[in-house]
């Protein structure tokens, strides 16, 4: 099994990348629930070819209320170069994603992708899991899709403080994902209940690979299993941002790789990386 | 047409318009084609391996940002062998950013790119000297003039002298620089700055403090160009808070040859590219024949700055 895919994957040079600055248009803009907005924009090329775990940086609108200087990054939810479509599933957060909110149909948004490196799949993985929690169904969504399409099965553990705050769940079942879902509300959420079910789905031959994103709890115990069963797994990490084009090294975080501790940009050498290299944040 | 060439002492550059050190890099490639940038500046390198400041490294600002970034850094030997090929490749002129702990230092490092297929080297003396309990190199004039004359003595490059506006007498440290053999100054930095989160009391940076860049700075340091092109006989480069064509003319009006950008980028990252559109076609509109006929062209020749105000 190609377990080592991740470490020894080569990070792209820029020559070998495709980000443009484009002018969206905003085609749906709803809430999802109390905190979450789902926005849908018609985009020129290449931001419609964008990959599961790639990231754009907005140019969020400035309001009477809020004045965003810099851009946000968000991970791409649905990419789909046919429709001329790029997707993004928001928490309303602070200043810049507030103004994000106020962006109507028929409005533009400026965006500069595809950014970053996505997620990666071993050609003879079966079947993968991804633990998702919060935000991070926003950037797991789009992977389990891509994991069907090349015929990988996909076991969807999705975490949430109630029924409620639960997204995306059809995301996952439309591809035939098995889907168990917890919550703090009834405490099957709670860790030990999580890892019993990741070692279920282990026991079952169900995980050639874990993929987690946006809990540095889940991806501790992601880690901590990965390391005991031998299962390879790969983490969509978050950082502060300025350019989003590798230039700046505001987005830094610690790895560790071979007994030394290295930094590297989350917007460049990221933001997947490989989940056992991975340090606490 | 408009003539857009310039010269900083004796390399012509294309068009004024250049990025900000520690503001560019391979990235970008994507998005501007370099050959149409006036020259390339590189982020500052060191000597010694540096990891850089602990996050969070950035704080957005009313108009403007923080960074403690530090000066992260893989050496010269990964310089040579990996950022200086790339740059290579284009034609525009490639500036290295240089910065050392000491005078000596920076000598030992600037004596390591007398290479080809350098146009210049911008030393960044807005940085901590050890000889002087830290303080930067570029606040006092003393320390700006014996880092400048051993600079002057290895390295027959033309050589560019980035200064900091974190100090009280800019035009004194602008002399400094250039009695001791600078080929043109870089003004400026960034100023050193701080924020707090209200809501947690923490600061806003993991460094505490951190320099201000962006439009907020741009009143300060357009000032601060047209003290030292007054001060001085050789080329001045503006450089913080342009973000557009307009901005990039007021600093030739006080008294730049060419301009730099940083931040702008990190926002619109075609920024320079329009910022060069732009200066053309304000030419074109005015009927100014050469760029080069904008430099400190501002119309103070019947005015004076009151001593009062002036006083730092
Ligand atoms: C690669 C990447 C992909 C992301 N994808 C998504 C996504 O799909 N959906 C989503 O809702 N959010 C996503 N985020 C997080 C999102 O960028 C931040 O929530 C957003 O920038 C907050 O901006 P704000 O101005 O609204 O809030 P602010 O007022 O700036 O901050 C609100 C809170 O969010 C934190 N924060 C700010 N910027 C970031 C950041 N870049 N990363 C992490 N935390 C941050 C702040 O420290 C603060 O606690 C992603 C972040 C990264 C780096
Ligand atoms: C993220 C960041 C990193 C920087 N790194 C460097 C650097 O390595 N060397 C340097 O001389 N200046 C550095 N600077 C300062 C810029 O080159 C420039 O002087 C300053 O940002 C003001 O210009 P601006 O307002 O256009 O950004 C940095 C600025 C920023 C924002
Ligand atoms: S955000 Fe600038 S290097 Fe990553």
């Amino acid at each position: 099994m190609e377990a080592l895919l991740p470490k020894v994957r080569p990070v792209p040079a820029a020559s070998e990348r495709n980000a443009a600055d484009v002018t969206a248009l905003v085609v749906a803009h709803a809430s999802v629930n109390a905190e979450y907005r789902h926005l849908v924009l018609h985009a020129p090329d290449p931001a419609p070819r964008a990959v599961a775990g790639q990231f754009f940086h907005l140019e969020c609108p400035q309001t009477d209320r809020d004045k965003p200087f810099l851009r946000r990054p968000m991970s791409v939810y649905k990419a789909d170069p046919r429709a001329g479509q790029v997707e993004f599933l928001y928490k309303v957060a602070g200043v810049g994603t507030r103004g994000l909110a106020t962006l109507a149909c028929g409005h533009t948004l400026r965006m500069l992708g595809p950014l970053g490196i996505g997620f990666s799949l071993a050609r003879d993985w079966r079947g993968i899991v991804v633990l998702a929690r919060g935000v991070g169904l926003a950037t797991l969504a789009p992977l389990a899709e891509m994991a069907a399409a090349r015929g990988i099965g996909v076991s969807a553990v999705l975490s949430a403080r109630g029924p409620a705050q639960l997204m995306s769940v059809a995301r996952f079942t439309q591809i035939g994902a098995r889907v168990d879902t917890v919550f703090d509300s009834d405490g099957s959420s709670a860790p030990d209940n999580v890892e019993a079910i990741m070692r279920r789905l282990v026991d079952g031959g169900r995980a050639d690979a874990f993929f987690t994103c946006g809990s540095n709890r889940l991806m501790l115990l992601l880690q901590r299993l990965g390391r005991e069963l031998s299962v390879p797994g790969q983490v969509a990490m978050e950082q502060q941002m300025a350019c989003g084009l590798g230039m700046c090294f505001c987005c830094v975080r610690n790895f560790k790789v071979a007994n030394a501790v290295i930094s590297r940009r989350v917007c460049w050498e990221g933001p997947v990386f490989d989940l056992d290299e991975a340090l606490s944040w | 047409m408009v003539d857009l060439r310039v010269k900083i002492g004796a390399l012509s550059l294309a068009n004024p318009v250049m990025p900000a050190s520690g503001t560019f890099a391979d990235g970008l490639a994507q998005i501007v084609p370099f050959e149409r940038l006036g020259a390339l500046v590189a982020k500052t390198v060191t000597a010694e391996l540096r990891s850089g400041n602990p996050t969070p490294r950035v704080a957005e600002v009313e108009q403007g940002m923080l960074n403690s970034i530090g000066i992260p850094s893989k050496g010269v030997a990964h310089f040579i062998a990996t950022t200086l090929p790339f740059y290579r490749r284009f034609k525009s002129p490639l500036v290295v950013s240089i910065s050392a702990p000491s005078a000596d230092a920076f000598a030992d490092l600037a004596a390591q790119f007398n290479l080809p297929g350098i146009a210049a080297i911008e030393a960044n003396i807005s940085c901590p000297n050890i000889e002087e309990g830290g303080k930067a190199f570029a606040m006092s004039p003393r320390a700006t003039d014996a880092v400048v004359a051993r600079l002057r003595a290895v390295t027959g490059m033309p050589l560019w002298v980035k200064l900091t506006p974190n100090t009280s007498d800019v035009a004194s440290v602008a002399r400094a620089a250039a009695n001791a053999g600078a080929d043109a100054l870089v003004v400026a930095n960034t100023i050193l700055a701080m924020s707090i989160d209200i809501e947690t009391f923490k600061p806003r940076l993991g460094n505490i403090v951190g320099g201000l860049s962006g439009p907020a700075v741009k009143p300060i340091v357009v000032r601060m160009t047209y003290q030292c092109a007054k001060a001085v006989d050789i080329p001045v480069i503006g450089c913080g808070g342009i973000s557009s064509a307009e901005d990039a003319i007021e600093y030739m009006l006080a008294g730049a040859s060419a301009v730099q950008v940083g931040t702008a980028t990190f926002l619109r990252p075609q920024a320079m590219l329009d910022v060069i559109e732009g200066i053309a076609a304000f030419c074109a509109r005015k009927g100014i024949a050469k760029v080069s006929a904008l430099t400190g062209a501002v119309g103070d020749a019947d005015m004076a700055i009151d001593a009062l105000e002036a006083v730092p």
